[in-house]
């Protein structure tokens, strides 16, 4: 049982505070929309990934999971 | 000075933080929603500050709450800090401050609570803050009339003026700001004209 | 309307089993209630929900709308949600290149109608739509049959037509549950996807208007019949518009399997390249089209795939970059503009590409083109930004060369006069999304 973002490109307006927060995962492209990894999030990671989805201005991005 | 006198200054000067923070907080989501940035600092925090600093102005809320029921030189029942307009003391102004706080409590909760909510959801109690701001400094206004003048007056005005002019940068953004099934034909008419848009 | 699409009427007499035409009226005109109820009698309901869907799994029907996906499945997946479901018939044929469905509704509305209510039945729904592209004769037409129907008692279900706005992306299964919601036709995020949560969040039947006819046929005569054209794994007819190098064709029903070269009658009419599928879909070159025939088996190693039965054979008069680029800047315009990739991508590769079709070649632009692709795949709420990269890929692998001569500033076409069929209104955004 595994977490992996997701994000919801209509809700998405680019503000970029999750590349900020969780650079392991998560980079901006040349337009600064999310690049997300499609590898599961590390355990350790976890609480970063979260914050990353608790402080997107747009509520866009999304842990969910699989398995 | 007496525990009452003392009580009653530590209302309203606990107010006074309370709407001074209330404007920046207000200026600051302003900022966020317009993907602002503070100059050099990560984007996080703006959104970070806004967050924190609400906090903080729900403690200076909270102490603004009780030292005004606390102070016993003014009849507030605890009951009208929930339920506006039952307080005998002032209970227009007062129930003002109700409301604005009512409104403020949802805003906060559902923020706390944000990644658990829908987004539509969140986005439309968030709203109410607009409503609540209003709403708080008219309370200001009217329940203290140390705000009517002096320096108060001046600090007052400022802060309102500061997110009013903030309110009107986002409305004029919104206007002039295409719906996003507009957006392609400019996008594409700029990629021609430049040959390719950078 | 019947000026615009011509019927290719290979066989009509449709005297046994195997023959053609199945979906498409056997005397060629279109067919009322009268003439639908002669030849295949009244709507062979079954008395409850599922029972079907045996059948149309023995038959090994695959969706008629381009993604080819096994129906008894899709209908499985709907009747087992929990909640009453919405069945709504895609006829929104937003593919510029197609002309299938507004002729099959046209010729034989009875066929469809039925194979809404027989879906219906068989996943237990109460409520039923028809999304039909915004054509007013069209919609009149079918309004009469409706009305032919419910005079005559057929319809178990009362069938909501909804006007489906001339886009691209209007046919869109999210796009068209927002539409028939009363919105805009705008794609949506799934998940939750729509055959659990689609329409006033119901789950959502979504079939295309060819794969209902199919259905009302199979539930008549039976998978042995539905199979006895058609492959092993793609069994049953199609309906294909064909355009061949001469710039006849027109709607033609045909078997699955059958040679694209005896479709597009490349021996007569020979082709610069063909494109298979339509604005989402794949070029080949004469050579593999020579070879190939109409089923996924045979196009899906070539990177293509059969889709909504789009083939078109590009005369080698013109240029396949020309034509390509005035594709691409279609489908540009024709994003939703909703997601940050597709909103900034498609219209900068739509304009370097127009860029290299008219010789102005920037030395960064194949790298551009390359990285742009790469950025927009599978970054969007639909599938739009992934098929225009598939055609924009195909078209420069297969004009390979004439890139090169464009490169150099040259081009071989003969002739720049459009080809390919493009909507040349420019739609005014503010209605045209409804």
């Amino acid at each position: 049982m595994d977490e992996r973002l997701r994000v919801n490109p209509i809700l998405c307006s680019g503000h970029g505070l999750c590349a900020e927060l969780f650079p392991e995962q998560i980079t901006l492209d040349e337009w600064g929309y999310p690049i997300l990894s499609d590898e599961p999030v590390p355990r350790g990671l976890s609480k970063l990934a979260r914050r990353a989805v608790t402080d997107c201005p747009a509520l866009a991005l999304a842990l969910v999971r699989h398995g | 000075m007496t525990t009452g006198t003392a009580l009653w200054y530590a209302s309203r000067a606990t107010g006074v933080v309370c709407l001074v923070l209330f404007s920046v907080v207000a200026i600051l989501g302003i900022m966020v929603n317009r993907q602002g940035r503070l100059p050099g600092l990560p984007r996080f925090v703006v959104t970070g500050l806004h967050r924190n600093l609400s906090l903080l102005t729900v403690a200076f809320l909270g102490m603004h709450i009780v030292t005004a029921i606390a102070d016993g030189y003014v009849h507030i029942p605890l009951l009208s800090t929930i339920v506006p307009f039952t307080s005998g003391y002032e209970r227009f102004w007062i129930g003002l401050g109700t409301v604005a706080v009512d409104l403020m409590v949802a805003v906060i909760v559902t923020s706390l609570l944000r990644d658990r909510l829908a987004p539509a959801v969140w986005r439309s109690v968030h709203w109410l803050s607009y409503v609540s701001y209003p709403v708080a400094v008219v309370h200001s206004m009217g329940a203290s009339k140390d705000l009517q003048s002096g320096w108060l007056l001046a600090l007052t005005m400022t802060s309102v003026f500061a997110v009013a002019t903030a309110i009107g940068y986002r409305v004029n953004d919104a206007f002039a700001s295409v719906p996003r099934s507009h957006r392609v034909p400019q996008q594409l008419v700029r990629a021609d004209r430049t040959g390719s848009l950078r | 309307m019947t000026a615009a699409i011509r019927e290719n009427a290979t066989d009509r007499s449709n005297t046994g089993a195997t023959q053609l035409p199945r979906v498409l009226s056997p005397t060629g005109a279109p067919m009322d209630l009268l003439a639908h109820l002669k030849v295949h009698g009244d709507t062979p309901y079954r008395g409850g929900p599922r029972m079907l869907i045996h059948t149309i799994e023995s038959a090994g029907l695959t969706g008629r709308g381009g993604a080819a996906f096994p129906t008894h499945r899709k209908l499985t997946a709907v009747a087992d949600q929990k909640g009453i479901p919405v069945v709504v018939g895609n006829g929104a044929e937003g593919e510029p290149a197609s002309d299938k469905d507004k002729l099959l509704l046209w010729s034989s509305p009875h066929l469809v109608l039925d194979g809404l209510q027989l879906a219906a039945e068989a996943v237990g729904a109460r409520r039923v739509h028809l999304y039909v592209h915004r054509h007013p004769e069209l919609l009149q037409r079918l309004r009469s049959a409706l009305a032919e129907r419910a005079t005559a008692g057929l319809d178990r279900i009362a069938v909501g037509l909804v006007a489906a706005p001339p886009r691209f992306l209007a046919g869109e299964e999210t796009a068209l549950a927002s539409r028939v919601e009363g919105g805009s036709a705008l794609p949506r995020f799934a998940p939750p996807r729509i055959f659990e949560r689609g329409v006033d969040g119901a789950p959502t039947l979504v079939q295309n208007v060819e794969t209902l006819a199919q259905i009302a046929l199979i539930s008549r005569y039976g998978p042995a019949w539905f199979r006895a054209i058609g492959t092993e794994q793609e069994p049953g007819s199609m309906l294909t518009t064909l355009r061949p190098a001469d710039g006849g064709g027109g709607v033609a029903e045909t078997a699955i399997g059958t040679p694209i070269t005896e479709l597009l009658r490349l021996a007569e009419h020979p082709a610069r390249a063909v494109l298979v599928g339509g604005y989402h879909g794949a070029w080949l070159t004469p050579e593999q089209a020579g070879h190939l025939t109409l089923s996924n088996a045979d196009l899906r190693p070539f990177g293509a795939a059969v889709g909504a039965g789009v083939l078109v054979a590009l005369p080698t008069d013109r240029c396949g970059i020309v034509e390509s680029a005035r594709v691409v800047r279609y489908l540009a315009l024709e994003s939703a503009g909703q997601c940050g990739p597709c909103l900034n991508g498609l219209p900068r590769i739509a304009a370097t590409f127009s860029a290299l079709a008219n010789r102005q070649f920037a030395r960064s632009a194949l790298e551009d083109l390359q990285r742009w692709s790469t950025l927009v795949e599978r970054r969007g709420a639909c599938h739009h930004p992934d098929g225009t990269v598939r055609f924009l890929r195909s078209a420069l692998n297969v004009f390979s060369d004439e890139v090169t001569l464009h490169a150099a500033g040259r081009c071989s076409a003969g002739t720049t006069a459009p080809f390919l069929p493009i909507p040349t209104a420019t739609p005014s955004y503010e209605e045209d999304w409804s």
